[in-house]
């Protein structure tokens, strides 16, 4: 009896634990949701910040800025990750592939903000100037760790033989990574690279002291540079009603835009405009 | 001789002669389809360049370290290890101890351990063993999704959804029945290190109950079919043929869930208050390594004062390559030879 009744508490806990954890998923969304949709509007979308007081004014350079941002760090993590992921399965079956392999994994738990120390040594005190390039260098550092292990286990996947096959019909290592074991590979691997994507789109602390923010708008690549987080962040810790209201419309935007982007990758590779396999 | 009007397949090997074919008859090709002397080279630079980009991986981890230890000499000589036992922080008078940050970064990263890993273990436990088949993998979304929330839309909630609650409800409760212990006492602002652990605790969550489920997945069915035999109800057969076994690994995932917390920023940042003292109250605000970082890097005049933020970043960086090897090891111990599914 003592021992059914035990075994009756564990479950209701298990379940308790359960609710506990899923309670503070919905109230995150479901408030974040019934405050930024309350204050997003046509001049949020459009326009810079006005100054403290001012009713009104946007964010738009901050998505504008943010999205430079990521486009650098893409452009400088993606190839990278992806390769180290082609060398780690296609050539890393070995101890120094071993080491690169764990030196991946624990790259991936060094805290964003040293990597942003990091950026900001080098990049920040070297042109003498906060700028979009450092907050791209900071988010890139962080994307090929990431990249690099979901790769591999994505070319691993495919199968032995039809790299075989390709051998077999003469067609050169080289060829055969690339348009047989990675193009097999394909839609696995952009999943892979829509997560770190993801990740480090909404990342605040690399870029504090590397794209540094900026109140208006700026095109130039080494001239500091709104994003979207930071602005989030700074309007956050305001005093001012204003900037809260805003700051929700932010986050929205910011997790629709992430959402949206690994969506639309996603229906693009599943509908074949990009599809290997 | 009609055929030569039509187009040659188009291989990229050279035209055979035909004078030396007439000659001999009957001869085997044995020339490959495509000549080595084409595929050997690009193959090479291949493969190098994709040995480079692995090689960047450990370049990259090289040159953070060196970075890190360059950047903070001038700190480490000023101030040695004491560095690390002085609570004394001024910039004014470029005297710098990081005590109060490593005090603050310990407390709130246990704390949020204490809250998270029963509530993790538990999800982990219901999803592998209890749960009805059909709820499996909405949960397992549901919290995986938890994972990808940002960490400063984290932060925007606690200030204006989590201190509010803590203020008006849940501090002066916990004041009036555990105030004696010391540990919830002064007044109740909301912010400071009770709610930076519990939303630090609500953001390592996934991550540990995603590779106990996982550690969970790899016990062997006849364990549990071997415990169930012998007459053990399901939480008896939970607590012995399971959670024995996957020991190891929950504690692996543990450590991981701390690594995750020693570095987190920007959501605690929001919350504990940011004021370097040491206080035995959870109710008092404090200050984390990296949230000082966060806080004072973009303003430190002064060399000084920079590196010595430098070393705090080094003492984390470290810390946290440390605690995430450890965890790595131990994990890997479990689910060693099974495809492991991407742990971001």
């Amino acid at each position: 009896m003592r021992r059914r009744i035990v075994d009756h508490t564990m479950t209701g806990l298990a379940v308790l634990t359960v609710i506990l954890v899923i309670a503070p998923l919905l109230a995150i969304f479901s408030y974040l949701v019934y405050r930024g949709i309350g204050s997003i509007n046509w001049a949020f979308l459009t326009q810079t910040p006005k100054p403290v007081g001012e009713p009104g004014g946007g964010m738009a350079n901050a998505i504008v800025g943010s999205v430079t941002i990521l486009t650098i760090a893409s452009l400088m993590g993606i190839p990278f990750g992806i390769g180290a992921g082609i060398f780690l399965a296609e050539y890393g079956r070995n101890k120094y592939g071993d080491a690169v392999r764990f030196i991946c994994d624990v790259m991936n738990g060094v805290p964003s903000i040293v990597i942003g120390i990091v950026a900001y040594s080098l990049v920040v005190l070297r042109q003498r100037h906060f700028s979009a390039l450092a907050g791209g260098v900071a988010l890139a550092i962080m994307m090929v760790p990431t990249i690099a292990r979901t790769t591999e286990q994505m070319l691993l996947l495919v199968p032995q033989a039809i790299r075989e096959a390709a051998y077999g019909l003469g067609v050169s290592r080289w060829r055969t990574t690339l348009s047989i074991t990675l193009r097999t590979a394909t839609s696995g691997v952009i999943t892979g690279v829509m997560l770190a994507f993801a990740r480090v789109a909404g990342e605040t602390a690399p870029l504090l002291f590397t794209a540094f923010g900026n109140q208006f708008w700026n095109w130039k690549l080494d001239q500091p540079t709104a994003a979207l987080p930071l602005q989030i962040f700074t309007y956050a810790i305001s005093p001012f009603d204003e900037w809260h209201r805003q700051a929700w419309a932010g986050a929205l935007v910011l997790i629709i835009l992430i959402v949206g982007a690994v969506s639309a990758v996603r229906i693009a590779v599943r509908h074949g405009t990009l599809a290997g396999a | 001789m009609s055929h030569q009007a039509l187009p040659r397949p188009s291989f990229n090997a050279p035209e055979p002669d035909r004078a030396a074919r007439t000659d001999l008859k009957v001869q085997a090709n044995t020339a490959p389809l495509l000549p080595g002397k084409v595929s050997e080279i690009p193959d090479a630079l291949f493969g190098l360049l994709m040995r480079l980009c692995g090689l960047a991986v450990v370049a990259l981890l090289g040159l953070i370290v060196y970075e890190l230890i360059a950047r903070s000499q001038l700190s480490w000589h000023a101030f040695g290890w004491k560095f690390f036992f002085q609570s004394d922080w001024n910039p004014v008078e470029d005297s710098f101890g990081a005590l109060p940050f490593i005090y603050g970064t310990i407390v709130s990263s246990m704390l949020a351990l204490l809250l998270a890993v029963p509530l993790s273990v538990g999800v982990a436990v219901y999803v592998t063993e209890m749960s009805p088949g059909w709820l499996r993998g909405p949960i397992s979304f549901m919290t995986e999704l938890l994972a990808a929330i940002p960490s400063v839309i984290y932060g925007l909630w606690a200030i204006f959804i989590l201190v509010p609650i803590l203020r008006n409800y849940i501090q002066p409760f916990l004041a009036t029945t555990l105030g004696w212990t010391g540990l919830f006492t002064g007044p109740p602002y909301g912010i400071g290190m009770l709610a930076a652990g519990m939303i630090l605790s609500i953001m390592i969550i996934p991550i540990i109950s995603s590779i106990t489920r996982e550690v969970l997945s790899v016990v062997p069915q006849h364990q549990r079919e071997g415990v169930l035999a012998l007459g053990a109800t399901r939480w008896e057969m939970i607590r012995m043929g399971v959670l024995r076994n996957a020991r190891a690994g929950i504690v692996g995932a543990v450590i991981l869930g701390l690594g995750r917390a020693l570095g987190e920023t920007m959501a605690v940042t929001m919350v504990i208050g940011n004021t370097p003292q040491i206080m035995k109250s959870l109710f008092a605000t404090g200050d984390t390594m990296a949230s000082v970082l966060a806080n004072q890097f973009s303003e430190a005049t002064g060399d000084v004062y920079l590196s010595a933020l430098i070393e705090i970043g080094l003492a984390l960086f470290l810390v946290t390559i440390v605690v995430n090897a450890l965890a790595r090891l131990m994990v890997w111990s479990v689910t060693r030879g099974l495809p492991s599914k991407s742990i971001a």
